[in-house]
């Protein structure tokens, strides 16, 4: 229908048929040469044994069959430890300090709001040297020191893969909490109120009211933020970068990612990276689609 | 426990009180985790005033004497090292202008392309936005890298913006905002002589402001604070953005105690100042990709 109205205006024709393809140009070029192409090379590589610059020799799945290996199965592990612990706690707690800071009887809600977004404000490494040197193993760093209050011993955080993970997840935590919380609060805001108010007739709880009105209300909030998390939980390294650089002591905190970084840029094992860096791809694409479907996403018609 | 509660209504007085404990506690849950977000600058802060082989000694730490603090930190962050970290401040404001510039303005003009006109493949282009959104850049740093050395752009400003110079959740954005824009306008505009691009400029970039204003900031936070893909970029110590020079202050061979926290600590200030006076454009940037879900 739109095209008949267009092609009247004979005037300028060619530039209204033009001009949208103008438009969107800068994104085709840059998704050509810098998403395509990387993709396809990639995949390319990833049947090679790459010797040189010049030097490689075709290999097949030989690469693949390398991931067979504890430090790759270590890194899964690590990868997905972070996204489970991360999901557990970066979903309910935001969920919850949403709805208490959504409620109106809540004081002080724009400074809370304020103050509890502003570490989403910091670089990873900022937040890292932070974490990094309040974990230290001293007697008298930070944590160290809070738990002595309770009459714990001190501990070497860092250096131990549970302690380690914990650290992981309190610095995630830390710079995302209050991103979540503006996600979920932009949620609940769609929720009328005249709901709530029906329900409180009804008698109510508010506990009722948080498990039957709030949290069916955000499933599509939950669905976003559960992909996002999955997404960055799976792909984390700036994180595990911050305590240990690329290198850990019996691979402590070494996710995929930092498994790429240490074969590509380490060992130079360009062909051995490259097939890492494409299951973990289909391990998130995977996973998208297994929990669109869960959550009937697929069902609902967009515009 | 559906019933039960349902059944058993408590007296009006007792359910007000009920209201004032919730809030009560409410205000101590928030107050707690307050306390969580904030105290980290608070550390950082009283720590880039200790003198720098304290950090190495003790952590951070509770000591706190007032009389050995010292604003030494600070004149030796910009001298140190024939003031590296100078370079590292000038590059990231670079880069962070640069790349908020060209990424913000070419999105809004893909977005705009998308919201606005029926063409042929409109709906596949706007399915690839979706799908780059999905796919972690972290993938595809090695062949960048590569990409980057054959392009001869490897440790350049140019190497870190191209191959995110136009981000995806940025079209996305700018497509959501321009599809409530009035197609009438383009009719106006062009009856009255304007080019296509000409409406795009003249007519429908003020109009678009908010959302120029929402991505402007949200891409400056990302440009400043973006870690994963200038590390593998930026490759000679003068060439280096903040963060990476702070990475690589904490490696084995670059201690530099010194530097550290005062650096990290300024390079929060910029950011923070931001936050203080654009509240709302940080958080309806942040929103619109949550809407849709």
């Amino acid at each position: 229908m739109k095209e008949v109205t267009i092609s009247k205006r004979k005037k300028t024709f060619n530039s209204q048929k033009l001009a949208p393809y103008l438009f969107v140009l800068p994104f085709i070029i840059v998704f050509l040469v810098f998403f395509v192409y990387p993709i396809f090379s990639t995949i390319v590589m990833s049947m090679q044994e790459i010797y040189g610059f010049d030097d490689v020799e075709f290999i097949g799945f030989e690469n693949y069959k390398r991931l067979n290996n504890p430090h790759y199965l270590g890194a899964l592990r690590t990868s997905a430890a972070y996204t489970f612990w991360t999901i557990l706690v970066l979903i309910p707690l935001p969920v919850v300090l949403a709805a208490v800071l959504n409620s109106k009887s809540t004081p002080l809600k724009n400074f809370f709001k304020s103050a509890l977004f502003v570490p989403a404000l910091t670089s990873v490494i900022v937040a890292g040297i932070f974490f990094r040197y309040s974990f230290g193993e001293q007697e008298t760093t930070l944590v160290n020191s809070i738990i002595g209050f309770f009459g714990l011993k001190p501990f070497v955080w860092l250096q131990k893969s549970s302690t380690a993970m914990f650290a992981l997840v309190i610095l995630c935590t830390w710079r995302w909490l209050g991103v979540n919380i503006v996600y979920f609060l932009s949620g609940l805001q769609n929720i009328p109120p005249e709901i709530y108010e029906a329900a409180d007739i009804d008698g109510a709880n508010a506990l009722d009211k948080f498990f039957r009105i709030t949290v069916p209300s955000l499933k599509p909030v939950i669905l976003y933020v559960l992909i996002i998390s999955i997404h960055g939980g799976l792909a984390m390294f700036a994180e595990s970068y911050a305590y240990w650089q690329s290198q850990t002591p019996g691979g402590i905190g070494m996710t995929i990612v930092s498994y790429i970084y240490q074969t590509a840029f380490n060992y130079f094992q360009m062909g051995l990276a490259s097939a890492v860096g494409l299951t973990l791809l289909v391990l998130i694409l995977v996973l998208n689609v297994i929990f669109l479907a869960i959550f009937g996403a697929f069902r609902k018609e967009s515009d | 426990m559906k019933m039960q509660n349902t059944m058993t209504l408590p007296p009006r007085r007792a359910h007000k009180r009920k209201i004032n404990v919730a809030t009560v506690l409410s205000v101590i849950v928030l107050t707690v985790f307050t306390v969580f977000a904030l105290i980290p600058f608070l550390f950082l802060l009283i720590s880039s005033f200790k003198p720098g082989s304290d950090i190495v000694r003790y952590g951070i730490n509770l000591q706190f004497d007032p009389k050995a603090l010292t604003l030494k930190n600070y004149v030796l962050l910009w001298t140190e090292r024939n003031g590296i970290y100078l370079h590292w401040f000038k590059n990231s404001i670079l880069i962070t202008l640069l790349q908020t510039v060209i990424s913000v303005f070419l999105s809004a003009m893909v977005g705009y392309g998308l919201a606005m006109y029926q063409f042929r493949g409109r709906n596949l282009i706007f399915i690839i936005v979706l799908a780059v959104l999905v796919v972690p850049l972290e993938i595809l740093i090695l062949p960048l890298y590569k990409l980057t050395v054959s392009l001869r752009i490897i440790n350049t400003y140019a190497g870190v913006i191209l191959p995110f110079a136009v981000p995806a959740f940025a079209v996305f954005f700018f497509r959501q905002y321009a599809l409530g824009l009035s197609k009438d306008l383009l009719d106006a505009g062009r009856i009255d002589g304007c080019s296509e691009f000409g409406i795009f400029f003249k007519i429908m970039m003020p109009l678009m402001m908010p959302a120029f204003g929402a991505m402007v900031i949200l891409q400056a936070m990302f440009s400043w604070n973006n870690f994963v893909w200038p590390l593998i970029v930026l490759r000679s110590n003068e060439n280096l953005t903040i963060p990476i020079g702070l990475a690589s202050l904490i490696t084995p061979y670059g201690h530099n105690y010194d530097m550290l926290m005062s650096g990290a600590v300024m390079s929060v200030i910029p950011i923070l100042i931001v936050f203080l006076f654009n509240q709302r454009a940080f958080i309806s940037g942040l929103t619109i990709g949550g809407i849709k879900g």
